[in-house]
């Protein structure tokens, strides 16, 4: 209860800071995404696997994905401190991540098809 | 030093091919020469050879290191050919080797004895990959290979790969050479490689080991050996073969016997377990059936499909073994989290680690442990883990108190649960199962939507996802009689939610004790088993394990092994890259030198290349999803023609 109380507070007080953020660069977020090493457990693309749950397409909003890397609880998930991680680059990693193409449905695909 | 006093054991049906050889054990023992002049000749001049080698050569040092006077001159058989017959006697097909001159004796019988057939030869590059093709071979044919190393050295470089058998409850049997009379062996490197108690190496992480110094007590001890490797609890078991004894002739007078082979009964559960444990699960509303090497043999598989039908229970796979078919409608893949936490009565089958089936503990600065189970759940276990543990290497893991223990093989205590279920059943629980089956039904069809929904992100990524891979792979491979020899835990699971595994041969597990270098050479045993019956034997192969030793892939093609390998490269020892940036990130120093001592590339490994300078054909690299599907039909083509193929896929790290 306690820690919920904390992320909930953490997660108000970087709204502000996240929303404010400067024009957003999806190439530079990508940059930043692999060098502070999201792609290890997440993949290169977002996608997630047994390691690290989906980011993208339709990521979090910024203000949660930066209040869930300052604390993300009782996970495995690093954290990032803002002198590791600002929250400007939060925002930039935000950017890639929604701008990763829209997956099709499974049923379309027709090598998730066979028996 | 050698005794042949003892009087014969019960004597096994004797072969056309044993009784030639007991005969001429017996014409030796009355000293009569072997007629056999180019056998002279060869052997004068290994002896000449030893004696040059053999520093400081003095006239009475040469006396005593004569090394098989008797044999070198043609007077009877040696040694190493009785050990022939032993292993003949044993059914052993292959001898996994790398050539030492301590086991030169046994060698030279197979080649020249045995004529290289039953058993053949099989030569590896390093004792690790003998370990592990024989892990791998095993693992299909449920029965063990043996291996044949240098004694000391060689032992040294197979232990990793006898510590994954023995976590993996895999049966091999390991023979090394060894000189341990110090006035008959010869000085320098023989002597360096001989050791008084040379399996102490490996006996924390052995079922048994014995030293026999006679052939009769060799033929006792590889008896004996073979019926402990194979009884559950499965393990590796070794022997040393004493140089002397291979090298030298059969001693006069030597009556030797070979005991029959009569396998003991498998362990059970006692009966009155076993009604409790049947009469728990008939009486709970959500039963969880926990499979992790519970499928021991072929039979496995079709005994827990029973036992799961009867309870409508879902059955969550840890993969160990090919346990359950993964598209039956009680497949607990993508729902696991919520089976546990609900269930009221959770049967653990071989588990590995059952502690950490039930409880959670956070690889986070905290470690919070918590429970994943509700208060009241009933635990049952059933484990040959519980008949034979030993107490240095923890691979038993930490200790969890269950319900109801059942210290007995898992799949013949089988039959007796599932006959013990049914008679428990009243109308009420046949209610609650039919209920329950439908359940389950609706719950896996929409795990199995979930699933695929994900296997769509980054499906046109480059590198190439995980999903994609095995998608494109399950194409090439699904029309024909195919079987994964590889496992599939950091390609994250895809091949398990793709493919259909519905065969008991069709999955391995993985390597028992995590210790890297395991998956190559144990899939290149996996496939020779794999090539008597035409199947198509398909690994995915970490970048990161296939080099701590790819000489096995020369193996492969040196035997004709037909083997296709698709590198999972991801550029990296991908798990320890998770780890230290988990620990940069404990320590506030952030996460973005977690590469250094971590990533296999600058330069990138071009896989494709080692496999050509072994004589294999091979394809990429390929980092281009869509190239991958024609690759790997020309791929298929020609591992089925009888070659392996080796195609280098560049990928995503999970």
């Amino acid at each position: 209860m306690f820690k919920t109380v904390i992320h909930a507070c953490a997660a108000g007080a970087l709204l502000l800071s996240v929303s404010g953020a400067q024009a957003q660069d999806a190439a530079k977020g990508r940059e930043i995404y692999v060098a502070k090493g999201c792609y290890s457990c997440h993949g290169y693309n977002g996608q997630g696997g047994v390691t690290g749950p989906k980011l993208a397409p339709d990521p979090l909003a910024p203000d949660a994905i930066a209040a869930f890397v300052r604390n993300a609880g009782p996970t495995r998930m690093p954290q990032y401190v803002e002198k590791e991680l600002s929250n400007e680059e939060v925002g930039h990693i935000h950017a890639w991540l929604a701008s990763q193409p829209k997956p099709k449905n499974w049923k379309d695909i027709p090598l998730l098809n066979q028996e | 030093m050698t005794k042949h006093s003892e009087k014969p054991t019960s004597a096994e049906p004797i072969s056309a091919d044993r009784r030639s050889f007991l005969k001429g054990a017996a014409i030796a023992g009355a000293a009569v020469a072997m007629p056999s002049p180019n056998n002279n000749e060869a052997q004068a001049q290994i002896s000449a050879g030893t004696r040059k080698a053999a520093p400081p050569p003095t006239s009475e040092l040469l006396e005593h290191v004569a090394v098989p006077v008797g044999a070198g001159h043609g007077e009877g058989r040696p040694g190493g050919d009785f050990m022939v017959d032993v292993l003949r006697a044993l059914k052993i097909e292959y001898v996994a080797t790398n050539p030492a001159s301590s086991c030169r004796g046994l060698h030279e019988s197979i080649n020249n004895y045995a004529m290289n057939k039953s058993p053949e030869l099989l030569t590896v590059m390093h004792e690790e990959s003998g370990a592990a093709m024989a892990h791998g071979y095993a693992k299909v044919t449920g029965k063990p290979m043996a291996c044949l190393f240098h004694g000391t050295v060689g032992m040294q470089h197979a232990t990793m790969a006898m510590y994954n058998a023995w976590c993996d409850r895999v049966p091999m049997i390991v023979m090394a050479g060894n000189h341990l009379d110090a006035a008959d062996r010869l000085p320098g490197v023989p002597t360096t490689h001989a050791a008084q108690d040379p399996m102490a190496i490996v006996r924390d992480f052995t079922k048994w080991d014995d030293q026999p110094m006679s052939l009769q007590a060799f033929a006792e001890a590889m008896t004996r050996a073979y019926q402990i490797t194979m009884t559950p609890l499965q393990a590796p078991v070794a022997i040393s073969i004493d140089g002397h004894m291979q090298d030298h002739p059969i001693p006069a007078n030597a009556k030797l016997r070979i005991p029959k082979l009569i396998m003991p009964s498998v362990p059970q559960g006692e009966t009155g377990a076993v009604k409790d444990a049947a009469k728990l699960l008939v009486g709970a509303q959500n039963p969880v059936i926990v499979v992790d090497r519970a499928a021991r043999t072929h039979k496995g598989q079709g005994l827990i499909v029973e036992l799961a039908e009867s309870l409508n229970a879902a059955v969550i796979d840890q993969l160990g073994r090919q346990n359950f078919p993964n598209r039956h409608y009680l497949h607990g893949e993508g729902r696991v989290d919520s089976l546990i936490r609900d269930a009221d009565v959770i049967i653990g089958l071989e588990l590995t680690d059952f502690w950490g089936t039930v409880n959670g503990i956070t690889d986070n600065p905290e470690q919070p442990q918590s429970t994943r189970i509700k208060e009241g759940t009933k635990l049952i276990s059933i484990t040959a883990k519980d008949l034979y543990i030993r107490a240095n290497y923890q691979d038993f893991q930490r200790f969890q108190q269950v319900d109801i223990p059942i210290a007995a093989d898992a799949e013949a205590t089988l039959p007796s649960l599932i006959e013990a279920i049914r008679s428990a059943m009243d109308p009420a629980a046949k209610a609650r199962v039919e209920k329950r089956g439908e359940l389950h039904r609706k719950a896996r069809a929409a795990a199995r939507e979930r699933m695929m929904t994900a296997a769509t992100l980054a499906w046109d990524a480059s590198p190439i996802s995980t999903a994609r891979l095995s998608a494109e792979i399950w194409a090439a491979v699904k029309d024909h009689d195919w079987a994964m020899v590889s496992r599939d835990s950091s390609l994250s699971n895809w091949p398990h939610r793709i493919w259909n595994f519905d065969k008991p041969y069709q999955f391995i597990g993985g390597p028992g004790g995590a210790g890297v270098g395991y998956n190559l050479p144990a899939s290149v045993g996996a496939a020779l088993a794999h090539r008597e019956h035409g199947r198509l034997a398909v690994n995915i192969q970490n970048d990161g394990d296939a080099m701590f030793a790819p000489g096995v892939l020369w193996t492969a093609m040196h035997h004709k092994i037909p083997l296709l390998t698709v590198m999972h490269n991801n550029r990296a020892y991908h798990q320890e890259v998770m780890h230290l940036q988990r620990l940069a990130s404990w320590r506030g120093r952030g996460a973005d030198r977690q590469w250094i001592g971590t990533i296999i590339d600058r330069p990138a490994i071009d896989f494709a290349m080692l496999a050509r300078s072994m004589g294999m054909s091979s394809f990429g690299p390929i980092s281009n999803p869509n190239e991958l599907g024609p690759v790997l039909k020309r791929a298929v083509a020609m591992v089925k023609s009888g070659e392996p193929v080796l195609i280098d896929a560049i990928t995503q790290p999970r």
